[in-house]
């Protein structure tokens, strides 16, 4: 598998990031050198084999349903870049 | 000899006998780091004024003879991914070059409740995505030991500050050797706990499945009682184990007899001669103590860094979504619309290691790649672990070296990610099994520092402290200072 | 019609929220209509560092809920992120399940012109709700709350296996039934506590192979599901018609225009990159778990319906009214702690109750009947105490004041009067001012003694037993 240079556009896309030419260039082939040597996996049979998401065999980790305080609007929009009527402002969606 | 080479147990004694107050050692810290700092770079924000306070308050807790925390009085450095309330916390990325923590990390609590006092936050790879410290949206690290090399990465930051007396101790983090392959370059003591002993609570996520958070240390011993401190069940991380935490400083009994090693031949192939020398003249000295060795196999290590890089990769590209610029972070917009708003805080907002990572990442999850790419790393994942597992059976430790090469000069690799990845041959197996590493300082090569990784069975940090400590009692490398 | 040439094809996705206390991967309270972000916290927020903890009442519940629509439980079931960025979404991943889902392969029947169908249930998840979008500055900019943002949501999937705009309703309130009764949603259309996405697609009648379908958002109500299904069916008939050819495609329902448009996207096709979320554990789910939820779930519609039909005698179509909603059912059941006349009961409410609703446009939960008052104001009626007529003036004060009826008709002197002297007095008196009505009864015209009952009743307002009155003018009047 050899990734293109549009393959490269979709995934930034996917992933909200601009790529100059130059950068999609570079990213395009250094993925593939990436890529190329992860089909060094495929030497391997994993035939049968699960896959490990946790390496801890952890299971049913739950709280129980109990409310506690929230935070003060101070700490809420701390960080926030825009504020307004105590909500988070954002540019629409789409034009 | 400076004050930071006394033993925690030194200075607990003498702050008690008023030899010493906390404000000398805190001084101590800031001196050193005024002195040095501009030349190693370790540290990206300051906690000055607020550690002084901190440290008078603990000065006048001495006068009531109250029962002191396990780290009372220690100056921590934490590395810049963890969060700490009203203390900036960047990841030294651009992107959060602003953001002023809203909670404290469930390890920041524990160093608070332990009565250890922050200096500051370290600087890393950005978003710990790195094994040079020059992925530093800010600045690099540089090794302390030569100014040219790099400390390592990503928690370049946190060993530098160490070797370099900057702080008593610090925090690293380590998803893929962290922790341990700087701790190896800077000649200091670090320790990847098993996955689940430290919560990740607050640990700004790179690949939540396996970042971990450790101690960075100039001994083995000083590691034992931070471990203490930041190890345990914590219920707001579902990963973390629900364990008994046993006493790590009393299993320090200096005793190895019958210590079982195993010593897997591909950590000892392809890897610079002198580092290898050291490495079997450390295990000479473990002989001595009484431990054997054998030479075994893991056949599934020359497979680790691939599925790793797809696997931390992938988790990363989920993980770092949420810096979109909506409710924190620098956002960058132009009066386009909300999409346009997404690509250029992003586009800004992060350096060309994390873009890339984050597109490997994406790519390997998007439609049509995850079996191909994720789901095949995954299981591969189950047979580095298995490898582990049969280990297990048989020896009660695995030994090697922690990187195959000493610190490397400054922009020798930034072009070449898969040279850069490969250096973490050693150390990314053992991440991926989960199970506990430490590096520990053997020797030296040139002049720089070379590291010991000594790997154990999953919770069994006792005995990998153990085997550490032995060793440091019969070697004088942990001793020796860079001249800075 | 052209739709007569084609078979509609109906699948619906249905988001309910589960009404716990605390959302469902943090402890923030999950009250609905608090100040914006006042229910918020570095978790839900989506700060960094932040881990998600799962509620376990959330778990519960949509294991109920999966039972009580027939699905099978897994053994394991687990959590994953679905990737895309909104700003409702502080993540930019919702935790939903992917692969392994809490509930697979159940099914619901629901009754059409007296027809049993069975809907085919897909699947019921657990996810965590986004946060609300509102639209300002001329829609320029919006604002985000994210006080939703982690209320427990399960998304039931159906089958394509509905036929038309009828059944989809009749699905939906018949999900809404279930769901009240298991008691895990509020189950409110209107408060965006159940939401209905659906796919829609036509295919010449006797095709096997699906047309292509188009997803219709935003009907927030019953009336908006019929009517948005019925127009989509009808747009894409008229297309098919011409020749043309349905885009697959996303359309909002514009209740105002009662039109559906398309919402043209200027994203690419989605490719949400599920892989199992690293920060939550699998699920394991035993047989004493399943055996604990099994054993919480009450008696659900249908087998209600059944009930009352061979117990009570109920009409069938009465029982599937009655049963269709929680309340309805348990205040019919609760005056029959009161009366045994379960019938009388029944015609109260499928008359009477359900007739003010419907004209006053309220909720059975705004009304302040109770099942004793019900049962009460019957036996009364039994009792002679108060007539037919009076009992509907008692209904509507019961309705709004949920006082009983002793108390109603005592307040209001409302006691029907079967004494025989008091009666006679006003008889008498009725007689003695109509002539022309005792001269036509006298005459053979009988139909002129309800003219003169009618007079005794008017001057009793409305009190006199009618019976009685009737009697006794007879009497008096036969000499």
């Amino acid at each position: 598998m050899s990734i293109q240079s549009k393959d490269v556009e979709y995934v930034a896309k996917l992933a909200r990031l601009n790529l100059t030419d130059q950068e999609r260039e570079k990213f395009t082939e250094q993925l593939n050198a990436i890529l190329q040597y992860a089909e060094k996996l495929n030497e391997l049979d994993t035939d049968g084999v699960e896959p490990t998401t946790h390496v801890l065999r952890l299971s049913n980790v739950m709280r129980e349903d109990v409310v506690q305080e929230s935070l003060s609007k101070e700490k809420v929009f701390r960080n926030a870049p825009e504020e307004e009527d105590g909500q988070f402002k954002v540019p629409a969606v789409l034009e | 000899m400076t004050l930071f080479d006394l033993s925690l147990q030194e200075l607990h004694s003498q702050f008690r006998s008023k030899e010493l107050s906390v404000t000398d050692v805190v001084g101590e810290a800031f001196t050193k780091i005024q002195e040095r700092d501009e030349r190693v770079g370790a540290y990206l924000t300051l906690n000055e004024e607020e550690a002084r306070a901190h440290a008078a308050r603990l000065d006048d807790k001495l006068v009531t003879g109250e029962s002191l925390g396990l780290l009372f009085g220690l100056p921590v450095g934490i590395k810049d991914n963890m969060v700490t309330e009203g203390l900036l916390t960047t990841c030294a990325s651009q992107f959060l070059s602003n953001y002023n923590p809203i909670y404290d990390a469930t390890v920041v609590s524990k160093l608070k409740l332990a009565e250890a006092v922050t200096l500051g936050k370290l600087n890393m790879d950005e978003f710990a995505m790195g094994g040079s410290n020059e992925n530093s949206s800010f600045h690099p690290v540089r090794n302390p030991w030569d100014l040219s090399r790099v400390p390592g990465g990503s928690s370049g930051g946190s060993a530098a500050a160490v070797a370099a007396g900057e702080a008593y101790f610090t925090l690293g983090s380590d998803t893929g050797g962290s922790i341990r392959q700087p701790a190896s370059y800077c000649g200091v003591v670090g320790l990847k706990p098993t996955y689940g002993l430290v919560s990740r609570y607050g640990l700004v996520a790179f690949a939540s499945s396996l970042d971990q958070i450790g101690p960075i240390t100039k001994n083995v011993e000083d590691s034992a009682y931070v471990l203490q401190a930041i190890a345990g069940f914590d219920p707001k991380d579902s990963t973390s184990a629900n364990v008994e935490i046993p006493n790590y400083v009393s299993a320090l009994t200096g005793d190895i007899k019958g210590l079982r090693i195993a010593v897997p031949k591909e950590y000892l192939n392809g890897i610079d001669p002198q580092v290898k020398a050291a490495v079997l003249e450390s295990l000479r000295v473990l002989e001595s103590l009484g431990a054997v060795w054998e030479e075994v196999s893991l056949p599934h290590t020359e497979y680790a860094v691939a599925a790793y890089y797809l696997l931390a990769s992938s988790e990363a590209s989920s993980n770092l979504s949420r810096f979109d610029g909506v409710r924190y972070g620098v956002r960058v917009d132009n009066g386009g619309n909300l999409l346009d708003l997404y690509h250029e805080s992003r586009s800004q907002g992060f350096g060309p290691e994390v873009k890339r990572r984050i597109m490997l990442g994406t790519y390997a999850l998007s439609s049509g790649y995850y079996d191909a790419y994720y789901l095949k790393a995954q299981k591969v994942r189950t047979l580095i672990k298995q490898d582990f597992d049969q280990t297990f059976q048989k020896y009660d430790v695995i030994i090697g070296p922690t990187a195959p090469t000493t610190a490397f000069p400054l922009g020798s690799q930034v072009d070449d990610p898969l040279t850069m990845y490969l250096n973490d041959i050693l150390t990314i197996p053992v991440s991926l099994a989960g199970v506990p590493a430490l590096s520990v300082p053997c020797g030296f090569a040139d002049g720089l520092p070379v590291g010991l990784q000594i790997i154990g069975k999953a919770f069994d940090e006792s005995t990998v402290l153990r085997v550490a400590h032995a060793f440091e009692a019969h070697t004088d490398h942990h001793k020796q200072r860079p001249s800075l | 019609m052209s739709t007569s040439k084609y078979e509609t094809v109906i699948g619906l996705e249905v988001h309910v929220e589960l009404h716990t206390k605390s959302k469902i991967f943090c402890s923030c309270s999950t009250e609905f209509g608090a100040p914006p972000n006042s229910h918020t916290c570095p978790v839900c927020l989506g700060h960094p560092g932040v881990l998600p903890v799962l509620n376990a009442q959330a778990v519960d519940y949509a294991m109920k809920a999966s039972m009580a629509l027939n699905c099978e439980i897994g053994d394991v079931s687990k959590f994953d992120r679905k990737n895309y960025f909104y700003p409702d979404s502080p993540k930019a991943y919702q935790i939903s399940q992917f692969d392994q889902p809490i509930g697979l392969n159940g099914y619901i029947d629901i009754e059409v012109d007296g027809k049993t169908k069975r809907i085919g249930i897909t699947r019921l998840h657990l996810e965590e709700d986004a946060g609300k979008l509102t639209h300002i500055d001329g829609g320029y900019a919006s604002l985000v709350d994210f006080n939703r943002v982690g209320t427990p949501l399960v998304e039931i999937v159906s089958e394509p296996d509905i036929s038309s705009p009828e059944e989809a309703k009749a699905y939906l309130e018949k999900l809404r039934a279930i769901m009240q009764y298991c008691d895990v949603s509020d189950v409110k259309m209107e408060e965006g506590s159940m939401r209905c996405d659906a796919n829609v697609s036509l295919r010449p009648h006797g095709q096997k192979e699906l047309g292509t379908r188009a997803e219709l958002k935003n009907m927030n109500s019953f009336r908006g599901v019929l009517r948005g299904l019925e127009y989509e069916q009808l747009r894409q008939a008229e297309i098919l018609d011409e020749g043309g050819i349905v885009v697959q495609e996303t359309r909002r329902w514009d209740e105002s225009q009662g039109k559906t448009f398309s919402m043209r996207s200027k994203e690419e096709a989605h490719d949400y990159r599920y892989f199992p979320d690293p920060d939550l554990v699998t699920l394991h789910i035993d047989q004493e778990w399943k055996n604990r939820i099994k054993a919480s779930i009450p008696e659900l519609p249908d087998a209600r319906k059944a009930r009352y039909t061979t117990q009570f005698g109920l009409p069938s179509y009465d029982a599937e009214v009655i049963t269709s909603s929680k309340q309805l059912a348990d205040l019919f059941e609760n005056s029959l702690q009161y009366t045994t006349d379960a019938k009388s009961v029944s015609n109260w409410i499928m008359g009477d109750l359900l007739g003010y609703l419907n004209s006053t446009g309220q909720e059975l939960s705004e009304v302040k009947l109770t099942g004793q008052g019900l049962g009460e104001m019957i036996g009364l009626i039994e009792k002679g105490t108060i007539s037919s007529k009076i009992a509907k003036t008692v209904f509507k004060e019961m309705l709004t004041s949920g006082k009983l009826p002793s108390q109603v008709v005592e307040e209001q002197g409302l006691v029907q009067i079967s004494d025989e002297g008091a009666i006679l007095a006003i008889v008498n008196e009725v007689i003695a001012d109509n002539p022309a009505s005792v001269e036509d009864y006298k005459a053979g015209k009988d139909k002129a003694i309800g003219f003169l009952v009618g007079q005794v009743m008017k001057r009793s307002k409305g009190k006199a037993n009618p019976g009685l009155a009737n009697k006794l003018l007879i009497e008096v009047l036969k000499g």
